[in-house]
């Protein structure tokens, strides 16, 4: 499209900001396939009015605060990028353009605190297990809390898991095929430890030894996909600082993670480390694409044969383009059947904060989803990131008989050591 | 009249959108190289709101224009500058479906590929396939007499068609048509269709269904030259066989397309041709032996057939992307519709790239081959000082070139806002006289969908009702 923005007074993020506006040529594809869209049904709250929207703000001809509610609408889940034929970046257009609003916005003290609330915590293991503790306890008094926090009271699982000891090294068994680093993740290791457990155990079954870097921290994408960069920047150079050089690939297990680390070039567009950034995001990779890469070691089969869906995770199947591999991880395991669900594109209602802080359309969507992944019958549902894994437990919680919600390298894990 | 508070009177404000932010993202369609803003943007959620919109811009003489999902290409979902946009996205429910008597009846901004899925379970679907039929909704389909690829076997949506509930520029509600598609005297319904929104908004369309086919056969062919893949179409025609579907795009169409969804195409080819074949089993793989000795005939340097349902619709994803894909090869470009008669493609397409290299602009080229449909797409940089004119300049040429053959200007996006310069390359005097005439009497304040279609600026010659100036220049009589 056609634009008259003056890309120079961009800075650094320029290229990002208008990448999308100039190729995008509106002609809808990206409609069906948005959660926003489908719900209200309005141009402003779909991928291509949103491009047109921050266009015009980005020429200045529409005030940034009449843009905020419908960019704020958007689930981040990179679902029209699948669908574009015409090569629109629109996952760095929305970060990029968000980090622009959380910088000129004036908002209001209940959304500051909240934000700011969630952002101090959930980055930082410790400190989330104790907040998830307190949140525990004051979760019988939810009505009396205010509104902004009761969805996310609503997530807190009413215990929690032990955590997980993780050595420094986790040796490969038999000859060793590779050498990698694991990014542990904040949230995950507080609510799914043993999603970690898996990972370095299917990793050591298939010759590959893990370095686990003590003062690794989080990657930052929780902050940047919401917009607060500075936050997003100090955690995200802390964790390039702690991985060591000598590793094939930094795997991540949750692909919220991983796609946030995908977007350290937009992050540290116009920063002096960005080279470094940038190389450790080439050496990014999810766990089931690392495994379908060295050829996966054939595992021996289930000890009873299950049915499993698989649910693609938006930051996975659409912002990493990684759908083949978990399927062909889960396909290779003898005694499993693949089942695939209605309407796979469509976000489950997570993403990131989004069901925090916009809790009636996550709900909406979380809903169709379960109701979709239950329509195939399954005995367990396989995924591979926590923020999904959440949503969808949450809203099979009304099912009688709620299949386990499992990372596919757990069901892998299982497969090895049955 | 004021128009706005009453419009608030019948919408609850989010339903009725008037700030800048909002109106903007409705300014253009599939064709951004014309926008314009309207006055206000309407979100109706029943009939009787579109139908007391439609009475009250009738009342206040504004303009107003109904959209589905805006995928035109042609801008006939473009609002008319300072009218209103009627959305019809919530209405979008399958009312009835009679699997029986093979009919459906759906609201006008039901999706098209929904009805579709809608039927699958009792093995039916519905025929006509858009490019975008994930998208594009009925109402848009029926206002345009869309086509897509397998319009070839199936005809266009008016054979598609069987009753229409409509509700007119001047406010009254009419129903057209009948279920079993029998009706006494001239078809209204079939008139209707590809009115291009100036008759009115298209409410509850009543759809004829067909049986899914049991089996089809699909076939890539490589060619080294566009001519010798346009004569492939040509014996094929000619040996009696009737494809679903039949379809050619040249290299730069088959690069973007690649670039675009990793369809496989061979990339060293200069056009590749996709045919398909579809009905019973027996019979189609019986026809499909014949395709595939005929083709070897044909110069294909390479053939290859769908061994699956997923190398099928690999195939078909990658041409039903083309356009949009265009957008990686070039910042703007035209997408054209011409039609020239089947058996002038290879003339048409070999002047088309003369054109092209007069002017010195890439033209990519995906096409309906089996109905002579072309899609030019010219591609320009807006930002170079001209180059729209100089894009546009050459679209015209093109779309005279098919006139001057026997063809038609448009084939299946319409005429909008795009193409209604070139209406009298078409049609005499006489005959737009005579399309004025039929639209006064349906909408004489000329509110539905005004500075569409016809040639010239707004409200074209209502004061000519009455003699035709030739009969007053005493050129033709009616005697």
């Amino acid at each position: 499209m056609q634009h008259a923005i003056d890309k120079a007074s961009l800075g650094p993020k320029s290229k990002a900001l208008t990448q999308g506006v100039e190729a995008c040529v509106h002609c809808g594809f990206c409609l069906p396939t948005c959660p926003t869209y489908d719900e209200m049904g309005e141009e402003i709250n779909s991928p291509r009015g949103r491009i047109f929207l921050i266009k015009e703000v980005l020429e200045g001809s529409v005030p940034m605060e009449d843009a905020l509610g419908p960019i704020d609408n958007c689930l981040g889940c990179d679902a029209c990028i699948t669908a574009c034929p015409s090569g629109v970046e629109y996952d760095h257009l929305i970060t990029a353009f968000r980090a622009k609003a959380e910088s000129e916005r004036s908002q209001p003290l209940g959304r500051k605190l909240m934000r700011s609330m969630i952002l101090n915590t959930l980055p930082y293991p410790n400190r989330a297990k104790w907040a998830f503790r307190a949140g525990g306890l004051v979760r019988p008094f939810k009505g009396l809390m205010p509104k902004s926090i009761q969805p996310a009271l609503d997530l807190l699982p009413p215990t929690l898991p032990k955590a997980e000891y993780l050595p420094e090294i986790y040796p490969a068994k038999g000859p060793r095929r590779g050498r990698v680093a694991l990014l542990t993740g904040c949230v995950q290791q507080v609510l799914a430890p043993e999603i970690n457990r898996a990972t370095l155990e299917v990793l050591s079954a298939n010759g590959v030894e893990t370095v686990i870097p003590k003062d690794q921290a989080c990657c930052g994408a929780l902050a940047l996909h919401t917009g607060a960069e500075k936050r997003a920047l100090k955690t995200a150079r802390q964790l390039i600082r702690s991985i060591p050089d000598d590793v094939d690939a930094l795997i991540t297990n949750a692909a919220g993670c991983g796609s946030g680390i995908n977007e350290y070039s937009i992050l540290f567009a116009g920063e002096p480390d960005e080279a470094e950034a940038i190389a450790l995001a080439d050496k990014t990779k999810d766990i089931s694409s690392y495994l379908d890469e060295i050829g996966l070691i054939q595992p021996p089969p289930l000890a009873e044969s299950m049915n499993v869906v698989y649910h693609d995770a938006c930051h996975l199947a659409h912002a990493q383009g990684e759908r083949s591999a978990p399927r062909n991880i889960l396909t290779a395991i003898p005694n499993l059947t693949l089942l695939e669900p209605p309407d796979w594109e469509i976000c489950c209602g997570s993403a990131g904060i989004y069901n925090i802080e916009k809790p009636d359309v996550a709900r909406a969507l979380g809903e169709k989803k379960v109701t979709n992944l239950m329509s195939t019958e399954p005995d367990a549902v396989a995924l591979g990131n926590i923020g999904c894994m959440t949503q969808i437990q949450k809203h099979l919680e009304s099912y009688e008989k709620a299949p386990p919600v499992l990372h596919t390298v757990q069901i892998l894990a299982k497969a090895y050591s049955d | 009249m004021e128009l706005l508070p009453e419009l608030a009177k019948l919408y609850p404000s989010d339903r009725l959108f008037t700030k800048k932010s909002q109106l903007i993202t409705y300014e253009t369609d599939g064709l951004t190289s014309f926008r314009s803003e309207p006055l206000a943007v309407v979100v109706p959620e029943s009939n009787e709101e579109v139908i007391a919109t439609v009475r009250l811009c009738h009342k206040a003489g504004i303009p107003f224009v109904a959209r589905g999902s805006g995928t035109s290409l042609s801008g006939g979902s473009m609002p008319v500058e300072g009218g209103i946009v009627i959305t019809l996205n919530r209405l979008n429910k399958i009312l009835k479906i009679d699997p029986e008597n093979r009919f459906t009846v759906v609201q006008a901004g039901t999706v098209n590929l929904k009805v579709s899925q809608a039927v699958a379970a009792h093995g039916l679907y519905y025929a006509p396939d858009p490019s975008s039929q994930q998208i594009c909704t009925i109402g848009g389909n029926l206002a345009f007499n869309s086509g897509g690829a397998h319009c070839l076997k199936y005809g266009m949506t008016a054979n598609h068609v069987l009753a229409i509930k409509a509700v007119l520029a001047d406010g009254e509600v009419i129903e057209i048509g009948s279920e079993s598609g029998d009706t006494l005297g001239p078809d209204a319904s079939g008139f209707f269709c590809g009115n291009e929104g100036l008759f009115g908004v298209a409410l509850e369309v009543t759809l004829r269904l067909t049986p899914k086919p049991q089996r089809y056969c699909t076939l890539l062919a490589a060619y080294n030259s566009l001519k010798k893949a346009g004569d492939a179409v040509s014996s094929v025609v000619d040996s009696g066989l009737l494809p679903g579907a039949m379809e050619i795009m040249d290299r730069l169409a088959i690069k973007a397309a690649e670039m675009a969804v990793k369809a496989g195409y061979p990339q060293d080819a200069e056009a590749l041709l996709i045919v398909e074949l579809e009905g019973e089993t027996d019979a189609v793989e019986e026809d499909f032996k014949h395709l595939l000795a005929l083709i070897e005939n044909t110069g294909a340097y390479e053939t290859r057939v769908a061994a699956n349902e997923a190398e099928r619709l690999t195939i078909w994803k990658g041409r039903k992307s083309a356009f949009s894909a265009v957008g990686r090869l070039s910042p703007d470009y035209l997408v054209q519709d011409g039609v020239v008669p089947r058996s002038r493609l290879g003339e048409a397409l070999v002047k088309i790239e003369t054109y092209s290299k007069e002017y010195g602009i890439d033209v990519a080229n995906v096409f309906h081959a089996g109905d002579g449909n072309l899609h030019p797409l010219i591609m320009f940089n807006g930002k170079e000082e001209g180059a729209l004119h100089r894009a546009e300049e050459l679209a015209g040429k093109i779309l005279k070139m098919c006139v001057e053959m026997g063809g038609s200007i448009t084939g299946e996006h319409g005429v909008g806002v795009e193409k209604k310069a070139y209406m009298p390359e078409m049609f005499s005097e006489i005959d737009l006289e005579c399309m004025k005439r039929v639209r006064a009497a349906i909408d004489p304040k000329e509110i539905a969908n005004r500075g569409k279609m016809f040639p010239g600026g707004e409200a074209p010659a209502l004061s000519t009702v009455g003699s035709h100036p030739l009969e007053k220049a005493g050129i033709i009589s009616r005697e």
